[in-house]
This record gives C-alpha cells, structure tokens and sequence, in this order.
C-alpha cells in the first residue's frame, strides 16, 4: 500500500509528535509514505476566507502532485482532509472551475486532473488495511480504557463533501478503539467543535467550547480523548488550562491523537510515540493500560 | 410497524427540569413522516404534547427540531429510514439555544430579535422613497445569489444546531448572518458600510467558528456558514482590518505566501503584535509550548518550490472580490 503522504502544516510545526506516531504506526503495517515534501498549506479554511480560488489553487496543485506520483492521497489531519474533500468536490464537478483553476498554476505537471481519491489515514485504516489486520497486530490490548472520540468538525462535515461517515453519529473511531481493546464511550461533543478556528481571537468563547465539550467527556467517564485533527489537539490540550479557566474547574483530560492510541496499542513506548511533549500528562492512560516506566 | 418515541418534555412553569418520556406507537407505514407521529400520539395517547407546525411540507419552517441528534424539519423526516439507520427508538427534543416554551416547542423571540437586528430590508437613499429609477435591473447571477439565501425559511435549526452560539449566546448566528449577507449582496442596497461596521462588533461576524454544523443541516441548502466567509472578506475589502480576526486571515495569508506552510511560531506574532496585551498573554504558554518542543522556529526557510506557490497568491489575491 503506496500512498502520497500530505502531513499538512500542524504536524511538521505544533504537533511534531502526531508526525513521529504516523511514521510508528505506517511502518508497523507497510504503509508506504511518499511524502510531498513540496506540497502548500491547504488554507484551513482561512485562505478561503480571502480567495476561494486561491484556496482552490493550492490544493489543486497538491492534488497535481500526487497524480504526478500515480497514487492516492494520504493526510493526517481532519482540517486538512475536510478542506481538501470540498477543494476536490468543486474542481471534479465543475469542469470550467478545474480549467480556469489550472490555468493558474504555473508547472503543467502540477495540474489537476481530476478524479484523485484523498484518504485520511483513519479511513486508510478501514478501508485499505482493514481493521482485522489492526486487530491482529495488537500486542498491548487497551482493555479498560475509556476512550472518547473526538472527531472535530471537517472530517464530518458538510457531509456533502466528506461522505465516509454519518455526520451525526460516526463510528469509524470508535470501530477502531474497539478494535484496539479499549471501550468507547458515547457523548454529545464527539461530534462538536473544539473552538480552534477562533482561539486568538475569541479567546473565551472557544474556551467555553472545548471546556464543554471536555467536561461533557470526562462526565461520561472517558479516561482520555483520541482525535483525527491536530487543530483540535492543540485546542484541547495545549489550551486545556484555559478552557479549565473559563469553565471554572480543573479538567486534566489526557488527549492522543489517533496513531498514538494505534501505537499503544502495537506496544511502542510513549516516548517514542512523543507523548511526553503533550501539555496535559498522559501518565493516567499509561498507567492503565499498564504501559508506565 | 411498532416504534418508540423518547420525547424531551418540559413545561417551564411546572417542571424543574426536562424530563424523557416514552411513546409507543404503531405507524402506518415508512413513509410516515415524524410530524405525522406526532400527530397520532396527541390524537390517541396525550393531548398536551406541545409542537409547533404550520403547512407540512418543509415550507413554513415552524416544526423544526432535533431528532435523532440532528436538527431539522419532522415534515420532512420519515420514520422508516430513521429506525433502518438508528434504530428502534426516535428521539426527539425541541431546537436547542432556544428557551424552550413548553416539549418541542421553543420560543422564536430571540430568532427574529438577531435577523431585526441586521436590517433585513433594502436600504434606499430616501428610505421609504423606493429604489430610484436610474437603478440598473439585477443580472441573472446576482439574483442567483441572493435567491440561495432567500431560500431560507427562518426554520432556526442553524441556530439550533451552532456551536458557537453555544458557548456565546449573544452572538448573531448563521440564520441572521445569512440574511445579512443577503441584503448586503443586494446592488441596490445603499448601507454596504454601515452594515459591515455594524457585523464586525462583538457578536458579529467574527464569533462564527466555522464549524459547519449550519451547513449540515439546513433543509433548503442555504449555507449560511459560507455567507459569513463571504461577510469576513468584504469587511477586510471594506479596510475594517484592525480586529484580531481580520488580522488572523491577512496573517496567514501572508505567512503562507511567504513560506508555503503555516508556521504556529510566527503566526500568532504576526498576528497580535498590533495588540500588545493580548500578545503578552500567549507568552507564559509559548513558553511551556517551547519546552515540549512544540514551537517550531518562528523564522522558517520557504519550501524550495515557493516562487510557484507565490505566484498563485498574486494571481488570485488581486482577482478575488468579496462575492467570488
């Protein structure tokens, strides 16, 4: 299994450790990782925000690139798969867009052609490897552990554009937290925001909402959160201490992003899964799933 | 068939709390819609089961509310995909970030106080003298735009259904943004500035976290969330730049322009250095951020390719307006 690998922006910055778990948890089930080392931001949706089709540009170019390659595409971040899904939902159906687009970009191999399948490794997991082999290759069963998913919003919706899962009640995390021997737990925020899009600059009104959505978790008895976004990862734990600030209360909510959970699970060690540069300490996980020094 | 109906009930002036109360009800058929049970369970088990509805054919947007998690209309939900996709048991409960009146039904006040509030109307010279008659016609792509958005039929399950309503209830919500939009769009309209300085204060545009749950859920496909979009950038157009969130846009566009990814090490800098406190206040956590490694190096060397990356940002930048 080949994929061109677009890490996006947060993982080669903020969150190098979802990078570092990506490469454990690929490795470990010889998933080939072609990375597009010159491949842009995808614009988050901010980049839209001034030009759509500048935001469409760019992505088309990425697209280009790993046509180029003759593969399908790979990503890590629910942002970045959301914002590619709409980017490619518009080039493929609107031909005179796909043109117009194109002509914008400067190296002809770079072009997009249309047709490009773009995967979160999420969906790689269960569609492409399957969550028997998942399965198989657990060493180190979660069991006991709480699990909450935490799905954010552009791996869901619009769901016109991203149409793996149900909008309202997904299930592929919790299909693969099972798999891994831990329990999921159900609560209303799974599906919500974590607020990241206005962190800087509604500072309290995204507090409040990743600080609902944690106490909502924690009140359901999740042990710690998984996420497929690493925008949502930073909300909620780099910016945990505030949301325990707008909330009034302290929270101490361990939050993992997807293949680190994944690597617990096929026995890697939290360091090297890079657990120790996470802001809120995962010492309680570790510590249940029996994988403490 | 035989389904059960787990309805949120309140009545605010006796109950303390909500409370879930079971119905069990036989239904003719699958395409029963859940407006029609609703119906049969007034009509044979409790005539004081409360909900609002008016024409039940999703066109006067007075029955909806949240059912099986989702917010939208009951005349336009049919029970037999429903229990196919989730199960034996519906559950309903009235909009949310609504005050709820009594069961399933809300009180709109606060709906209709937010679209007041944008000026829903075309703004004349004269106002009330009518658009003057040296006004050009509307061209067809105009009137397409706006059509999209007069679509809607101020059902409130945006509102519903918005996260960051949620968390800030003053803030002006999809359904009333999307209206503003719409009379901003609108060629004959003559208080472009005044609306927009109007939608950058505190609750307006900028609140929205792009969540796209009203997108998800709007029963005549009006995209509010993408109104807003369109609202964010005709502010900047309009030079209404010195908010934090205006900066965030012009910020990123400019970090990616220059390095071809987004750089957290430099963005918040860039961002906030016209805001001193606020910056300041990133500090401690830049700091703790730094020691897990986790900030990377503020000043990055661009991607080799950039010079192509740059050159789709001065194409398009120029060309895009406000209503691309």
């Amino acid at each position: 299994m080949r994929y061109a690998f677009y890490p996006g922006c947060v993982a080669l910055g903020a969150c190098p450790e979802l990078y570092q778990s990506t490469m454990k948890v690929a490795q470990h089930f010889g998933l080939e990782l072609v990375e597009l080392r010159e491949a842009s931001c995808c614009g988050a949706g901010v980049v839209k925000e001034a030009s759509p089709e500048l935001a469409l540009s760019i992505n088309a170019r990425t697209f280009g690139m790993a046509q180029q390659l003759g593969l399908s595409l790979m990503t890590i971040c629910g942002t970045c798969q959301g914002i590619m899904c709409s980017a490619k939902k518009e080039l493929d159906e609107k031909p005179a867009v796909r043109e117009m687009i194109n002509a914008s970009i400067e190296a002809p191999e770079q072009r997009y052609r249309g047709g490009l399948e773009i995967n979160h490794l999420l969906w790689v997991m269960l569609k492409d490897l399957g969550l028997g082999r998942v399965k198989a290759a657990v060493v180190r069963p979660l069991t006991g552990l709480q699990v909450g998913a935490f799905y954010g919003c552009y791996i869901l919706r619009p769901s016109a554009d991203v149409t793996f899962d149900d909008p309202f009640h997904p299930a592929s995390m919790e299909a693969v937290i099972e798999a891994l021997g831990a329990t999921p737990i159900d609560y209303e925020g799974r599906i919500k925001c974590c607020g990241f899009p206005i962190l800087l600059e509604k500072a309290e009104i995204a507090a409040r909402m990743s600080g609902t959505q944690l106490l909502d978790a924690q009140s359901h008895g999740a042990d710690c959160l998984v996420t497929p976004c690493p925008l949502c990862h930073m909300s909620l734990d780099i910016y945990q201490k505030r949301a325990e600030q707008a909330m009034g209360r302290s929270i101490g909510l361990p939050i993992l992003h997807l293949p680190q959970l994944v690597g617990l699970a096929l026995g890697y060690s939290a360091k090297e899964l890079g657990l120790p540069r996470h802001l809120v300490p995962v010492k309680t996980v570790l510590q249940k799933i029996g994988a403490a020094d | 068939m035989r389904i059960t109906f787990a309805i949120q009930r309140c009545d605010p002036e006796t109950d303390r709390e909500p409370y879930t109360q079971e119905f069990r009800l036989d239904v003719p058929w699958r395409g029963t819609t859940v407006l029609d049970a609703l119906f049969d369970i007034r009509q044979e088990i409790d005539p004081a089961l409360t909900f609002r509805y008016s024409c039940r054919s999703a066109i006067c947007g007075s029955c909806a509310m949240v059912i099986n998690g989702r917010h939208t209309l009951a005349c336009k939900t049919l029970v037999g995909p429903e229990i196919e996709r989730y199960g034996p048991t519906i559950t309903l409960k009235p909009m949310q970030n609504l005050p709820v009146l009594k069961d399933l039904a809300v009180r709109m006040e606060p709906f209709w106080d937010k679209v007041r509030a944008v000026t829903p109307w075309v703004v004349t010279e004269g106002d009330g003298q009518g658009v003057p008659a040296t006004q050009p016609p509307l061209t067809r792509q105009t009137r397409a735009w706006l059509h999209n958005v007069d679509a809607c039929i101020m059902c409130g399950a945006c509102v519903s259904t918005c996260n960051s309503m949620e968390a800030s209830p003053g803030f002006l919500g999809p359904a009333a943004l999307a209206k503003a939009y719409r009379f901003l769009a609108d060629p004959r309209d003559r208080a472009r500035s005044r609306r927009l300085q109007a939608l950058v204060r505190p609750d307006g545009i900028w609140d929205c976290t792009r969540c796209n749950f009203c997108v998800e859920v709007c029963p005549k496909d009006v995209k509010p969330m993408e109104a807003i979009v369109r609202l964010r950038r005709a502010a900047i157009e309009e030079g209404l730049t010195d908010t934090i969130a205006a900066s965030h846009i012009t910020s990123f566009v400019d970090v990616v322009k220059d390095e071809g990814r987004l750089n957290e090490g430099r963005l918040p800098a860039q961002m906030l250095w016209r805001h001193p406190i606020e910056l300041a206040k990133t500090l401690p956590l830049a700091a703790r951020m730094f020691v897990r490694g986790k900030v990377p190096f503020p000043w990055h060397p661009p991607l080799p390719s950039i010079r192509q990356i740059r050159r789709l940002f001065a194409h398009w930048i120029k060309r895009s307006t406000w209503a691309s």
